[in-house]
């Protein structure tokens, strides 16, 4: 058949990862919260933490199952869709992808099952440590997975031999220059996002008038904890900005929209960017203010769109577009945990209805930040698969368009069904609430992620 | 080069396979029986027997696959565009009947519904499992180091034959299973089903061993040529045995040993086909050496590997201890 492989691989590529993001970015911010929750259960003894943490660690598992299962998809992909980068890539980035892999399986073979099923099996402090274990173990699986990419994004410490990456040092490989932005950077929004979920269950058991205790301690703990990291968030994507900058430039432009290197850069508010004539139409921007946030200097200049070739930038338009999305919703949420802080502090947070049941529905915004944010980071360095090394391209499998196809609409038709029911049922936990059923299994110790989060019913 | 790396990482990659098919080859294996008993009751039962292991069971499909890529990038690249459709429907079906564990449970009106994709997906995964075993036998078309056949190479009589054989081995080992692990009506339909799979599994066993030597010459030659053949007599004859002893402690009434035999004979057919393929990873052209990693990568996640191992075996062991026993009607987790 004669559709083309690469644009229906790369959808394929882009649906599958959306929606596996969506469940680590939950489980590393939960399994913090769970943690923290325990400590404080632990410390001050009082039972609503113990209802909160047990009721999150349901939630906790159905989203680690789907993360799961899930993730094993993507793990056949980078073979079946893009063996060309798998033989390029594969001496550098399959072992980070295999210490990933590992990770996983080891929570799952040890903290795991403590935490999901040894609340009256092991002792308190004993499943206080699995908590902080799972968690720290969700980092370290994120870690090794973000220094695959980060390598793809900034590649070093590495040679060529026979047109194949080799590794020469392992250490620079691990630790590439955009790296650590880029941890810090993801980690930040995993915590971001999950606390922006607890606050909207929060608010809605407070509009609801149920679990007052519960309630309280959520919106507490959701707008406490993003009036501070929200705006560190901010300072920690404006360096992850000024690295980028330094290693894809022409990333930075297609963000900025901006195409004239030889001037200083404007910070575009709105604009259609138009590839074709290489200009922006209907641009809303303020004067030299991109230089400002990316060289503290006003007048100075950084490289355009247009220093390179069209066939060597990135979609700009989904680069611009995405970014906005995501500086949009990181701003919001500044704003909204800012003014939560305030209504806290002239004690109306918990009747100003007004505020609260926005925030109640405003549960899912980080998660679309999440995806914004990579879709800004991946789509910046196309056309590259391996910055500067490999063309996404001459990445691809020797497949069939029309194979590819097919597959893709399988894809979507399966993750939709499984997707939707998974989402349904901790809909259907959280109406439920914390407390609602603390009976312990009554036979056997069902291991299974999922199980925990069913047994309740 | 260290010649050796590419051989620890073959044994490594090869345990790791072995391990899957024999633990997911009977879970999968309750699935393709279950369309096959009266009521839904009987099912409940079955996929209690089966719940708390059936996704350990599957981490081992996940360690062969990225073992595969981390330790021999060229044959993941290769392999994986050869048999696109059978692993996607693979990973799709492993989804669904994965899933279905739990969405069973909490279906109502549309139990069948989660039954049907359970059933579904467990053979279409099993069947395809045998379409790429087959498929590799029958050897691949590559170019340097790249795949160069086209989309449906895989699609040929011999492998559709293999998957068919892989389909009923599974029933064994999944029939076999149930009957250690159940009673009463469950168990006797396990009884009556393990024999009819028995005969299926060493009908397409006489097949295969026909079959396969008779259209690939080096086949043949690693076989029936001297000396290997003082070596690998033994082999046809135990799997004889083993089927004999199998067949009659079902006759007998036995409710443990014929799991064992199902097994030993599952290992039998992977010993096979390692001596007819050795050293080829992609056959017949590529072998483990041709398709490895260099030795500073392999080194690497070599280190890990290793040490996983031991957990991950040690938890396989306990979770199966602390499981064991027969699961009685209405009996389960959840």
């Amino acid at each position: 058949m004669d559709i083309d492989p690469l644009l229906l691989a790369r959808i394929q590529f882009a649906f599958t990862i959306t929606f596996h993001i969506i469940f680590p970015t939950f489980t590393i911010g939960l399994s913090a919260y769970i943690a923290t929750l325990e400590v404080m259960w632990l410390w001050s003894g009082r039972e609503h933490y113990h209802r909160l943490a047990r009721f999150w660690t349901k939630i906790f598992a159905v989203s680690f199952a789907m993360g799961v299962v899930s993730g094993i998809v993507l793990s056949y992909q980078f073979g079946t869709n893009w063996s060309r980068f798998s033989e390029f890539a594969g001496n550098i980035v399959g072992p980070l992808m295999g210490y990933e892999v590992l990770t996983a399986f080891f929570l799952e073979a040890t903290f795991l099952g403590i935490m999901l099923f040894g609340w009256d099996r092991v002792p308190k402090p004993l499943h206080v440590f699995a908590c902080i274990a799972v968690a720290a173990g969700t980092l370290m699986s994120a870690f090794w997975i973000l220094s695959a990419n980060s390598w793809m994004q900034t590649p070093q410490g590495h040679a060529i031999q026979n047109g194949i990456a080799v590794p020469v040092d392992w250490l620079a490989i691990v630790f590439n220059p955009s790296f650590p932005y880029r941890f810090a950077h993801m980690t930040t929004a995993a915590y971001l996002t999950t606390s922006f979920v607890v606050l909207a269950v929060g608010a809605r058991y407070m509009i609801a008038g149920k679990f007052f205790d519960e309630a309280k301690t959520m919106l507490r703990m959701g707008i406490g904890f993003a009036a501070i990291v929200a705006p560190l968030q901010l300072l920690i994507g404006d360096q992850h900005g000024l690295n980028t900058l330094k290693h894809q430039p022409i990333k930075i432009a297609a963000m900025e929209a901006h195409w004239d290197g030889s001037h200083p850069g404007a910070l575009v508010l709105f604009a259609w960017p138009d590839e074709k004539n290489e200009k922006n139409l209907f641009e809303i921007s303020i004067p030299k203010a991109a230089s400002m946030i990316l060289k503290h200097d006003p007048n100075a200049l950084f490289p355009g769109l247009k220093s390179v070739p069209p066939q060597d930038r990135p979609p700009v338009k989904n680069v611009f577009f995405a970014f906005r999305v995501m500086v949009g919703i990181g701003l919001f949420m500044i704003g909204s945990a800012f003014f939560g802080i305030y209504l806290w502090w002239r004690r109306k947070l918990f009747q100003t209805r007004w505020y609260l049941w926005p925030m109640q529905h405003a549960w899912w915004i980080g998660f679309v930040a999440v995806i914004a944010g990579w879709l800004v980071t991946e789509n910046g360095r196309q056309p590259w698969i391996v910055y500067g090394l490999q063309r996404t391209a001459d990445a691809i499998s020797p497949v069939a368009g029309g194979l590819v196809l097919s597959t893709l609409i399988l894809y979507v038709a399966v993750y939709s069904i499984v997707f939707s029911m998974g989402i349904y049922y901790i809909n259907r936990l959280i109406a439920k609430g914390p407390g609602a059923d603390e009976l312990a299994p009554d036979s056997g110790v069902p291991n299974r992620p999922l199980a925990a989060g069913v047994k309740q019913q | 080069m260290e010649w050796y790396l590419p051989l620890i990482w073959a044994l490594v990659i090869g345990f790791a396979v072995a391990m899957y098919v024999v633990l997911d080859g009977f879970d999968l294996g309750i699935g393709i029986l279950f369309p096959f008993v009266d009521s839904d009751q009987e099912r409940d039962q079955m996929m209690n027997t089966v719940a708390p292991f059936w996704d350990g069971n599957e981490t081992w499909l996940v360690l062969g696959g990225a073992g595969l890529l981390v330790a021999f990038p060229v044959a993941y690249a290769i392999l994986l565009p050869a048999f696109y459709l059978p692993v996607t429907l693979i990973l799709l079906g492993l989804v669904l009947r994965g899933v279905s564990f739990e969405f069973r449970w909490i279906a109502k009106t549309s139990k069948y519904l989660w039954n049907f994709a359970f059933a579904g997906g467990s053979t279409v995964a099993a069947f395809m499992q045998g379409v790429i075993v087959g498929g590799m036998v029958s050897g691949i078309k590559v170019q340097g180091t790249q795949y160069a056949g086209g989309s449906f190479d895989w699609f040929t009589p011999f492998s559709l034959m293999c998957g068919f054989a892989m389909v009923t081995g599974y029933a064994l080992l999944g029939a076999t299973w149930l009957l250690m692990k159940t009673e009463g009506a469950v168990a006797e339909h396990a009884r009556r089903h393990a024999m009819i799979a028995l005969y299926a599994v060493l009908f397409f066993m006489a097949v295969v061993s026909l079959w396969t030597p008779l259209e690939h010459a080096r086949i043949a030659e690693r076989w029936f040529s001297l000396p290997n053949f003082l070596f690998f007599w033994p082999v046809p004859l135990v799997t004889a045995v083993l089927s004999f002893l199998c067949w009659y402690w079902l006759r007998k009434g036995n409710d443990f040993m014929p799991f064992w035999c199902a097994i030993a004979l599952f290992f039998m057919g992977y010993s096979g086909l390692v001596i007819s393929n050795f050293p080829y990873l992609v056959p017949p052209t590529l072998s483990v050496w041709d398709t490895a990693a260099v030795p500073a990568s392999q080194l690497f996640a070599l280190m890990g590997t290793l040490f996983m191992f031991p957990i991950l075996i040690g938890y396989t062991v306990f979770i199966y201890w602390i499981f064991r026993g027969k699961v009685r009607e209405g009996e389960g987790y959840h």
